[in-house]
């Protein structure tokens, strides 16, 4: 293995590099705000007045802990590995993007913003700020895709029921790429009054770190959760990858457990070797882009390409830096599934569990179909399901030929 | 002594501010992009600024990113934006060529081997959006060695304690973003560019560009009475595209209109006389 640290869990260093990736590719007008952010965010995860009230807003607004449920039917459907679901997808707004989103608003109150952007792939990030911006009573403007919009049609009304304005972004594919560069654009304007409250564990230091941080609330119950049913860690992680925070909020807590597979689900789109992906680290290599040096689908010159998912939350040409840091290092395995696959393996688990899953969580399931089957049945195996499939329900039914 | 420093240097005994003028590399296609470059320094630029075209300009307000979508559509590429530049050299020795654009092309060529090229071209100097102070180590010592200027940028919300880790990796011009915002959008007062400009002359020697929102000949003469030169973008990249007809063809005006454009920006700056 090469050159392996003493800890997977010490990064980003102080300039919010993980290695080579991650660090602070802004314009200079964002800057100063974003070491604001930095110093703000530092302060606030050790005050204990910032923790207790994020705790408490987990455990009785989002609905935390979230069950780490026996999944008995689809284990033994497959036959292998003894499969066991985080249950993200029953927390309030149905996915784990309220975890950071409470976070990131209540340190936007606290920096004293007076209003909130996000970018938004699936719409399950926008709706999950457009609920905490409510909830705190800060306007909220979200950017999404103008393909997403079409596709995800069931989230920008939510959105818009919570009151959020979601300003369709026409530029490129008119996907998540699009939409975050004009929600930076927008920052780029606003930043002295306005938060930027990014989706994922990407954007400039320190974004990747502090969604994360988050996150991690998914790995930390886990791990209580699995020792109090089993007695012991997991064996094996699965989690779905766009930009990768549901995946990180699972696994950082494990990474310095060696015992503990860990393996992140990139989408295929119709096929890696068809260059219609979203697998930025199977088919992509370094660069820059949003803020952060990561995996990036590219070009030879460096032009950022066009990412292919039919799952909207992983339609995106990169991915955490953490997670570039973690591939090369060695420590998670990253594989992919296509689209063919993942709306095989929603179909199979709505009639299985009757769960229906995120097109995004149903990337993940559709390896844990490969995956388990091959695994002994004392293999303890933990998916993250990280958001519910009531938004895809219109988009799936049509392409299935049923009545929606 | 650079192509930069001694440009601003005669500015300097002419007593008189610049004019800096940005197009985008291949917009609408090569030879017409080449033809703008190639009479400019007549038109009235004293130095230029070419964009470099990237799929994903984080910083530019709708007429920079269109400008970059048709060049990309056009074929540019960055071997060819040298070309042009190489070219340019052959009929002029002396108007500073700076490239402009963002930091993954040059990260991607890898920023050495970007730096000799651009050199070699004839580039003068570089400016990347998204390299502030904290990463622009990574291209610094390539440049230096390569004899290219790296021309950073200053924000309004670049206050006094921060300001000098910019200043220590610029050099040529310090270019002054002088509103909060992408490009093309906002414009600034000349109060708020005057009192910016005499903050940033208190920590350096250097000269000051100012840009972001100069488009008519009055703000660029109301910027040309505090700074060393002002910096127009959209008003030009918006006159390539007043030049494109249904087909995305350029049209016989299209060279014309933009020269016409940036003379009158040039007699604002030059109307106003520095002593």
């Amino acid at each position: 293995m090469p050159d392996t640290p003493n800890s997977f869990r010490i990064g980003p260093d102080e300039r919010g590099h993980f290695g080579i990736f991650g660090g602070r590719y802004v314009a200079e007008t964002l800057m100063p705000l974003i070491l604001e952010l930095e110093k703000a965010y530092n302060e606030a995860k050790v005050d204990p007045a910032f923790v207790g009230e994020l705790k408490s807003l987990a455990t009785h607004y989002a609905g935390r802990p979230s069950p780490l449920y026996h999944a008995a039917r689809y284990t033994q459907k497959l036959g292998g590995a003894k499969i066991y679901f985080k249950r993200e997808e029953l927390n309030h707004t149905g996915s784990h993007k309220i975890n950071n989103v409470l976070g990131q608003v209540l340190l936007a109150k606290r920096m004293g913003k007076t209003r909130v952007i996000a970018e938004t792939g699936a719409g399950q990030h926008g709706v999950a700020t457009a609920t905490a911006c409510a909830l705190f009573d800060i306007p909220c403007v979200v950017f999404m895709g103008a393909t997403d919009v079409e596709r995800q049609a069931p989230n920008v009304a939510r959105m818009n029921m919570l009151g959020a304005e979601v300003r369709p972004v026409k530029a490129g594919a008119a996907t998540l790429k699009d939409a975050m560069n004009e929600a930076m654009r927008d920052w780029v304007a606003t930043c002295e009054t306005t938060f930027y409250c990014i989706g994922t564990v990407a954007g400039p230091h320190p974004y990747p770190e502090m969604v994360r941080d988050f996150q991690c609330v998914i790995g930390d119950e886990t791990r209580t959760q699995m020792m109090e049913a089993e007695g012991r860690l997991p064996d094996t992680l699965v989690a779905c990858i766009g930009g990768g925070s549901n995946a990180m909020g699972l696994f950082h807590p494990f990474l310095d457990d060696p015992s503990v597979r860990i393996i992140g689900v990139e989408a295929a789109g119709k096929g890696v070797e068809t260059g219609l992906h979203a697998a930025s680290l199977t088919g992509g290599r370094p660069g820059v882009l949003h803020g952060n040096r990561t995996y990036l689908l590219q070009d030879k010159e460096g032009q950022i390409t066009e990412a292919h998912s039919i799952s909207a939350g992983l339609d995106y040409p990169g991915i955490g830096p953490e997670h570039s840091w973690l591939k090369e290092k060695g420590r998670v395995e990253y594989v992919s599934a296509t689209d063919d696959e993942a709306l095989a393996a929603f179909q199979t688990l709505c009639k299985l569990e009757g769960i229906i899953p995120a097109l995004e969580s149903s990337h993940a399931l559709a390896y844990v179909e490969k995956l388990a089957p091959t695994l002994p049945k004392d293999n303890l195996l933990v998916v993250n399901l990280s958001g519910r499939g009531d938004k895809d329900v219109p988009q799936v039914a049509a392409m299935l030929g049923m009545k929606a | 002594m650079s192509r930069i420093a001694k440009r601003f240097a005669q500015l300097k005994a002419d007593k008189r501010a610049g004019l800096v003028t940005y197009f985008m590399a291949g917009d609408p296609d090569a030879a017409t992009s080449f033809e703008i470059l190639k009479g400019l320094p007549a038109a009235g630029a004293d130095l230029i600024e070419l964009g470099m075209p990237f799929t994903d300009p984080m910083a530019d307000g709708p007429s920079i990113q269109l400008a970059g979508q048709r060049a990309l559509k056009g074929g540019m590429t960055l071997d060819a934006t040298f070309d042009m530049v190489r070219r340019f050299r052959t009929t002029d020795n002396d108007t500073p060529v700076v490239l402009m654009g963002y930091y993954n092309l040059v990260y991607q060529r890898g920023a050495e081997k970007f730096c000799k090229d651009a050199a070699a071209a004839g580039v003068d100097g570089l400016i990347l959006v998204d390299l502030p102070p904290e990463e622009a180590d990574e291209i610094k010592s390539y440049a230096d060695a390569a004899g290219v200027d790296t021309v950073l940028l200053t924000a309004p919300t670049t206050d006094d304690v921060r300001l000098p880790a910019v200043l220590k990796f610029s050099s040529g011009f310090v270019y002054f973003v002088s509103v909060l915002g992408i490009t093309g959008t906002a414009s600034a007062t000349e109060e708020s560019v005057r009192r910016h400009v005499e903050r940033i002359r208190r920590h350096t020697k250097l000269p000051i560009g100012v840009g972001f929102g100069i488009k008519t000949p009055e703000q660029a003469a109301a910027v040309a009475r505090h700074a060393d030169a002002a910096v127009v973008g959209t008003g030009i990249v918006d006159r390539v595209k007043a030049g494109i007809d249904g087909n995305g063809k350029a049209t016989s005006g299209l060279v014309p209109g933009v020269f016409a454009y940036i003379k009158s920006l040039a007699d604002g700056v030059r109307g106003v006389r520095k002593d």
